[in-house]
């Protein structure tokens, strides 16, 4: 095993913008890439380029030392040793759950005891040892999804690619897989790369988030790093809850702004600062009898809590959170514990 | 190559022979002209019929809650398969002064009144029984596709049943009507056992009869003569289909939303008058001609009054164990259904996936030539081949004329379509993610084929074997052209015999030709409840 490289990686589909656009990163040995996006950003491509079922326009793949495409050549996918979850399962309905899950052992012409031993052994790890012998079509979604990991697992591969696996499944479901994710992460030692449009699921798997949009790669960092030091207004709005606000900050100001700063942008007049967004997070908008005046514009009850929509004197929105209910309409003062300059 | 190759020498020797100034005095002679006239005239009428009666059933068949839907679909759908040489002897038989069921039920019209169906009427009827499938299939693919929820909204806006049917269902449904008449149309200027049959004794000729007589009576000028005709045949189908893309101009309507449910029209008290109605047009169109077939090859003589006691299986025994015609007949029709079939399969199987998957532009050129001869009739096809291998084929030196691997040869360029057809729809409702996971698991292109896409696309494969197969055993319009002593098939044995005056003997053959072609179709009718959408065309 070795890291894997997408070296200035383009693809394009002939005409138009390309669906991906100069992308580079470097996933170590063993990391668990989220790639994550608005559907069109182009993390599908990424992931089918990294496969092989699609060939680069631009730049290259390598794994470690060996390059596995570039513009002009291109290892088949069949000879990357690498799995794929596909978003509908892709299990092949003439195959019991044994055989879909030993199809990569059988083409590899492994057979006899050690090919029985190791697909029992593969099914045992998503809990499927029972359903060996149904066909998919017996297999509720969740099982389906498991088989799939499970053929995943069998041959145990240099990169395991994920796309968007839980789009099909309910919520509950969600859950118990992605449990069943993070610990097949731990225990095959795998690099995975995941695609998904569910920012919760990236930052709740994965030891590193790339967050694209349109073919392009806006930022790549650990989860809590993205959630508290976020690149541009994209990375900001698609990262966790918040409003964007837009104040006049000195430009020598430092990215991380407290409440004194935030209070004097806010109640200049005329400044002669240039307009900055400026990342607002729900947790830190406070009630503060001392702080600016708010208008309580909606208010929803969300269980443990209410989510205000309150808007600031000059007209733009904030959110927070209250224990209390508010009235709407009423004057809600606060104060801002900190924020992000984007 | 099988479809370029001969349609290109078509091509050639009909500019060179009307270069030469062949072409006037084919172009000045009557005969031409006449059958021009009886071959569109025809058609046109044959469409007319197809038109009412495939709309009409399926409109009730699709869109009303009539009872037996599929075996009336079945039913229905068995005219299309039965070779219209067969048709033709079976309605020769139930109708005519001398028809053993009619006098068999003392019905019969008087001796040496006319035969009412050698007329120009009598074909268009037997074309537009014939081809009736046809647009019935057609229609009711796109009435399958009507979703019940724009129905619902129609009449919840206050439309009754009729305005639904006027406003909603018609105009939706004229695609499908369309291309089913031009299908039809095409179908019946091609068409040559039934304008054979019926049109020959009365001297009534059609261009595809034209040629097979011009080609009877071999002259110096035939070749040019009947490349010439046959690419007058390929005109009018072409201009056939220009009218029909003219009129489907500005009627793409792709149906919005899902289209889960079909559309169902309660018809209360009407629905017994429907579904008798119904009945009584399979009783006419095929129990009656059917039943007058084997009455036919029952009868000791042609015009003998069929009793109990006159009923003789002789023909029977004469056509399996005396002639031995009949008996290389069965053996060159099965060998050549046979080998055209597997053969037509393997390259379809690879043509359908490189279409479906491919994404090259050169595809478009391909999927193009092949459809060629799905659109031109089978006469065609079969002078093309004519003419590229009347003579030895030059650096071989080999005579491919006069024997049975020229009628293989246009077998395959005329059933290539047909054999495609069920493997392109398989392979578009093949999720390629399937064949992706495969890939990854490190299996290469051959293993795939053999673990993955082979078994998937199987019965569908099945069903394009058993489809060529059942055309191509019955097939008369190719072999009449190609074929020679030693080399007949079913469908011109058929036809011969009933040309020389056996008509029991001919009938005998078609009753056993008919019940393998029923055979046929309910083994697929049998296979079709595993199989993808769309393969077996009668079934949905």
């Amino acid at each position: 095993m070795a890291k894997l490289i997408l070296n200035r990686l383009s693809k394009s589909f002939g005409g138009g913008k390309p669906a991906v656009n100069d992308v580079s990163m470097t996933i170590r040995e063993g990391g668990f890439l989220a790639l994550l996006g608005p559907s069109g950003c182009g993390k599908t491509t990424v992931l089918r380029m990294i496969a092989g079922f699609e060939q680069p326009s631009d730049g290259a793949i390598l794994l470690g030392e060996r390059v596995l495409a570039d513009a002009g050549s291109m290892v088949p996918p069949e000879r990357r040793n690498m799995a794929m979850v596909f978003q509908s399962y892709a299990l092949w309905p003439h195959m019991t759950v044994a055989e879909n899950t030993g199809y990569p052992l059988k083409v590899r012409g492994i057979t006899g005891e050690r090919y029985r031993r190791k697909v029992m052994d593969a099914l045992a790890t998503v809990r499927l040892d029972a359903y060996a012998e149904r066909r998919p079509s017996e297999l509720s979604g969740g099982q389906r999804q498991r088989v799939a990991l499970a053929r995943c697992l069998v041959t145990e591969p240099d990169v395991v690619l994920l796309d968007e696996p839980l789009a099909n499944l309910d919520r509950h479901l969600r859950q118990e897989m992605e449990e069943t994710f993070r610990e097949f992460h731990a225990t095959s030692g795998a690099t995975m790369v995941y695609v998904t449009h569910d920012q919760a699921e990236a930052m709740a798997l994965a030891t590193d988030v790339a967050v694209m949009s349109e073919g392009r790669l806006l930022q790549m960092a650990p989860p809590a790093e993205l959630y508290a030091r976020p690149e541009g207004r994209l990375v900001g709005s698609l990262v966790g809850q918040g409003a964007i606000v837009s104040l006049k900050i000195p430009e020598a100001a430092p990215r991380a702004l407290d409440w004194e700063m935030l209070k004097t942008a806010m109640r200049a007049e005329e400044g002669i600062s240039p307009l900055s967004d400026i990342l607002v997070r729900p947790q830190d908008v406070l009630q503060d009898a001392e702080g600016i005046a708010c208008r309580v514009s909606s208010i929803l009850y969300e269980g443990e809590r209410y989510a205000l929509r309150l808007t600031l004197p000059d007209g733009q929105a904030l959110r927070a959170y209250s224990r209390e209910p508010a009235a709407l309409g009423a004057i809600y003062p606060i104060a801002i514990r900190s924020a992000w300059r984007l | 190559m099988l479809s370029a190759l001969p349609l290109g020498r078509l091509a050639y020797t009909g500019i060179i022979s009307s270069l030469k100034g062949d072409m006037w005095p084919l172009l000045s002679d009557p005969a031409l002209w006449q059958a021009v006239g009886n071959t569109l005239s025809t058609s046109f009428f044959g469409m007319l019929i197809s038109l009412s009666i495939g709309g009409g059933f399926a409109l009730a068949l699709t869109l009303c809650n009539i009872r037996g839907k599929s075996l009336l679909s079945f039913l229905f759908m068995l005219p299309m398969m039965i070779p219209p040489q067969v048709t033709a002897l079976s309605w020769i038989g139930m109708t005519g002064p001398s028809s053993t069921l009619l006098k068999a039920i003392g019905l019969a019209p008087p001796l040496g009144s006319a035969q009412p169906l050698y007329s120009i009427f009598g074909i268009s009827l037997l074309l537009g029984v014939q081809h009736a499938p046809l647009v019935y299939l057609s229609l009711r693919s796109g009435l399958l596709a009507l979703p019940q929820d724009g129905i619902e909204a129609a009449k919840l806006s206050g439309a009754s049943s009729w305005r639904v049917l006027k406003d909603i269902i018609l105009p939706l449904s004229m695609p499908g009507l369309i291309a089913g008449a031009a299908i039809a149309f095409v179908s019946g200027v091609g068409n040559f056992g039934i304008s054979a049959i019926l049109g020959i004794p009365a001297s009534i000729f059609t261009l595809p009869t034209l040629i097979y007589s011009r080609f009877s009576s071999f002259g110096g000028s035939t070749f040019g003569d009947i490349a010439m005709l046959s690419g007058m045949i390929a005109i009018i189908s072409v201009l056939g289909l220009a009218i029909q893309e003219r009129a489907m101009k500005g009627r793409d309507y792709r149906i919005i939303g899902l289209s889960g449910k079909a559309a169902t029209f309660q018809l209360g008290g009407w629905r017994l008058v429907v579904e008798a109605l119904l009945w009584l047009s399979i009783l006419i169109i095929l129990v009656a001609p059917l039943t007058a077939l084997v009455a036919s090859s029952l009868a000791p003589a042609y015009g003998v009054p069929l009793t109990l006691k006159t009923a003789t299986i002789h023909a029977y025994e004469e056509i399996l164990f005396r002639q031995a015609v009949t008996r290389t007949a069965f053996i060159n029709s099965l060998f050549l259904a046979t080998v055209t079939s597997l053969c037509l399969l393997l390259v379809t199987v690879l043509t359908a996936y490189f279409l479906v998957r491919g994404k090259s532009r050169f595809m478009f050129l391909l999927s193009a030539l092949v459809d060629i001869p799905y659109a031109l009739p089978g006469v065609v096809i079969s002078v093309s081949y004519v003419l590229l291998f009347a003579a030895p084929i030059p650096l071989v030196g080999i005579t491919l004329y006069g024997t049975l691997w020229i009628i293989l040869l246009a077998y395959f360029s005329s059933f290539f379509a047909v054999s495609l057809k069920p493997m392109v729809s398989a392979f578009t409702q093949f999720d390629p993610v399937l064949e992706e996971a495969a890939r990854l698991s490190g299996a290469g292109f051959w293993r795939r084929m053999k673990d993955i896409i082979l078994p998937l696309v199987g019965p569908a494969a099945g069903a394009s074997v058993i489809l060529v197969f059942l055309i191509a055993c019955n097939e008369l319009t190719v072999s009449a052209l190609l074929w020679s002593a030693g080399t007949q098939t079913l469908g011109v044995v058929i036809y011969n015999l009933d040309d020389s005056g056996s008509f029991d003997l001919a009938s005998a053959l078609s009753v056993l030709v008919v019940a393998m072609v029923i055979v046929l179709m309910l083994l697929l009718e049998l296979l079709g409840r595993k199989l993808p959408k769309g393969v077996v065309p009668w079934r949905n």
